[in-house]
C-alpha cells in the first residue's frame, strides 16, 4: 500500500498503486510502521508524503467497513485516530504533496501534515461528509478545525465544498500549488530539504507542535463519539 | 529604558536607545511603571508602544541570566508572563508600533498589543525558540496562538522563519506596514487617535478583549512549565 524511500535526510512515504488508497487496518498499519521508521531514525529530518496514481486518498475503506459495520467502524475509527496522531507527534517536518484528489479522511490526512503542498490540475480537495449524512467526530474535527481559518473550516464542514488547488490556495488550506505532478514532488522535497538542515532537535519540534495546536492530539487519543453510520446516511 | 509620553490623550511608549531592548527584571519593572501610569490615568487613550534605534527589542536579557546564575530562570520569566499578561489587562487599545527587528520576547511583545504597524525596511521578525531548541511557557504559547492563522503560527513556531515587513503583512502578522520610523510611528498614532475618538469605555474594552482572546491570561497568570533550558539547546553553554 505505501513505500518509503530515504533522500539524503528526507523520507518520502508515497501512497502507491493506481487506485484511491483507500484506509483499512492493513493499509494503516503500513503506513503506522512506515512513520515509526522515520520516528527512529536518528538522522531523519523531514517526511514527505505523497501518492501515485489519481488519488491523494478518498479515505476510509467503505468496502471493508460494510463487511462488518458494527464491528469495523469503531476498529477504523480508532485506528485512523491513532494514525493521525501518529503524524502529529512525529519529529520532524511534514508535508503532504497531494497529488491527485483527497476526500474525507484523505482529506483529513493532508490537514495532519505540517505543510501541504499540491498540484494544481486534476485534484480536488472535498469534505464529503455532509453530503453522505456521516457525522465527524470530535477527534476529526479537531484536526480540521486546527489547520483552517474560520471561513474555510465553514467552507469545507458546512458547505462540503470541493476545492480546486487555486481554491484552496486562496483559503489557506494548502500553502503551494505547481504545474504538474512532477514539480509537486519536487518542490515538497526541495522544502523537505531546506527544512532538514535547519538542524532541528526531534523532540522539540514534536513539543512546539503539540502547543501550536492544544487539545487535538488529545482528541484523538480519547477516541471519544462512537462513529455510527446514521440510519439516513448514503452509505 | 523607556520613556512614556502623553500627547492628548494618547500614551507613547518609547523603548529607548540604540541597543536590543532586551527584558530583565529591571527594564520589565520600568515598562510596567509606565503602564501602571496608563492604567490609573482617568482619560488615557490608546497607547502607542514603539522603539528608538535598529530594534524593537531581542527578548529575554541572556546576558543578565547568565550574569545572575543564582537567580532562577522562571523568575524572569514569570516576570515577562506578567509583563505580557498587564498589556492585556490593559484599558485602553495598544498599538506596537515595530520600528526595527523584533525576536523571540520581543516578537511576543508586538503579539501582545491589539495592532501591530511595521517599518517595511530593515525590519524582521523572527521566533527563533526552535533554532536555539528552546521550548516555550504555556503562557508564551498561549499569547503567541491567540494573534495569528494557522499556516502563519505554523510558519512563526514550527518553521521560525524571519518575516519581513511585506512577509508580516501577507500572513495576517501585523496590520500596516509604512515606508520608514517616523512614517510607522506617525501612523499608529493616527490610528491611535482614531480609536481614541470612538470614546469606549475602558472595562467594556478590557473585558471584550479578554473574551477576544480567551484562555491566553489564564495561561499567563498559571505561570506553568519551568522555561529550562534543555541542555541540548545552543543557550546550555551560557
Amino acid at each position: 500500500m505505501c513505500s518509503l524511500e530515504k533522500r539524503g535526510r528526507v523520507y518520502v512515504l508515497t501512497l502507491s498503486g493506481e487506485g484511491d488508497h483507500r484506509f483499512n487496518p492493513s493499509t494503516i498499519d503500513n503506513i503506522a510502521a512506515a512513520l515509526k521508521e522515520v520516528q527512529d531514525s536518528p538522522d531523519a529530518g523531514a517526511l514527505v508524503t505523497t501518492n501515485e496514481g489519481r488519488y491523494f486518498s478518498n479515505g476510509l475503506d467503505i468496502q471493508w467497513i460494510s463487511q462488518n459495520p458494527d464491528a469495523h467502524l469503531s476498529t477504523i475509527r480508532i485506528k485512523f485516530e491513532n494514525l493521525l496522531a501518529s503524524f502529529m507527534r512525529l519529529g520532524v517536518p511534514t508535508i503532504a504533496a497531494i497529488r491527485g484528489h483527497a476526500a474525507a479522511g484523505g482529506f483529513i490526512l493532508a490537514l495532519a501534515h505540517d505543510y501541504r503542498f499540491m498540484k494544481g490540475d486534476r485534484s480536488v480537495l472535498y469534505m464529503s461528509e455532509l453530503d453522505h449524512g456521516m457525522k465527524l467526530p470530535r477527534s476529526l474535527m479537531a484536526v480540521v478545525r486546527s489547520k483552517l481559518l474560520p471561513a474555510a473550516s465553514r467552507d469545507v464542514v458546512l458547505g462540503a465544498g470541493k476545492f480546486s488547488a487555486q481554491t484552496a490556495l486562496e483559503g489557506r488550506i494548502v500553502d503551494s500549488v505547481y504545474a504538474d505532478s512532477a514539480q509537486t514532488l519536487e518542490a515538497a522535497i526541495s522544502e523537505a530539504q531546506k527544512l532538514a538542515s535547519r538542524g532541528w532537535k526531534k523532540s522539540i519540534y514534536s513539543e512546539l507542535r503539540l502547543g501550536v495546536f492544544p487539545g487535538v492530539v488529545e482528541e484523538l487519543d480519547a477516541h471519544r463519539d462512537p462513529y455510527l453510520f446514521p440510519a439516513s446516511a448514503k452509505l | 529604558m523607556c520613556s512614556v509620553e502623553k500627547r492628548g490623550r494618547l500614551y507613547i511608549l518609547t523603548l529607548l536607545g540604540e541597543g536590543d531592548h532586551r527584558f530583565n527584571p529591571c527594564t520589565i519593572d520600568a515598562i510596567s511603571a509606565a503602564l501602571q501610569e496608563v492604567q490609573d490615568s482617568p482619560d488615557a487613550g490608546p497607547l502607542v508602544t514603539t522603539n528608538q534605534g535598529r530594534y524593537f527589542s531581542n527578548g529575554l536579557d541572556l546576558q543578565w541570566i547568565s550574569q545572575n546564575p543564582d537567580v532562577p530562570l522562571s523568575t524572569l520569566r514569570i516576570k515577562f508572563e506578567t509583563l505580557l499578561a498587564s498589556f492585556m489587562r490593559l484599558r485602553v487599545p495598544t498599538i506596537a508600533a515595530i520600528c526595527g527587528h523584533a525576536a523571540a520576547g520581543g516578537f511576543m511583545l508586538a503579539l501582545a498589543h491589539d495592532y501591530r504597524f511595521m517599518r517595511g525596511d530593515r525590519s524582521v521578525l523572527y521566533m527563533s525558540e526552535l533554532d536555539i531548541g528552546l521550548k516555550f511557557s504555556k503562557g508564551f504559547m498561549a499569547a503567541i496562538r491567540s494573534k495569528l492563522m494557522p499556516g502563519t503560527l505554523r510558519d512563526v513556531v514550527l518553521g521560525a522563519r524571519k518575516f519581513s515587513a511585506r512577509m508580516a503583512l501577507e500572513g495576517g502578522i501585523v496590520d500596516s506596514v509604512s515606508a520608514d520610523s517616523p512614517q510607522t510611528l506617525e501612523a499608529a498614532i493616527s490610528e491611535a487617535q482614531k480609536l481614541a475618538g470612538r470614546g469606549w469605555k475602558k472595562e467594556i474594552y478590557c473585558e471584550l478583549r479578554l473574551g477576544a482572546f480567551p484562555g491566553v491570561l489564564e495561561e499567563l497568570d498559571a505561570h506553568e512549565d519551568p522555561y529550562n533550558f534543555p541542555l541540548s539547546s545552543k543557550l546550555s553553554k551560557l
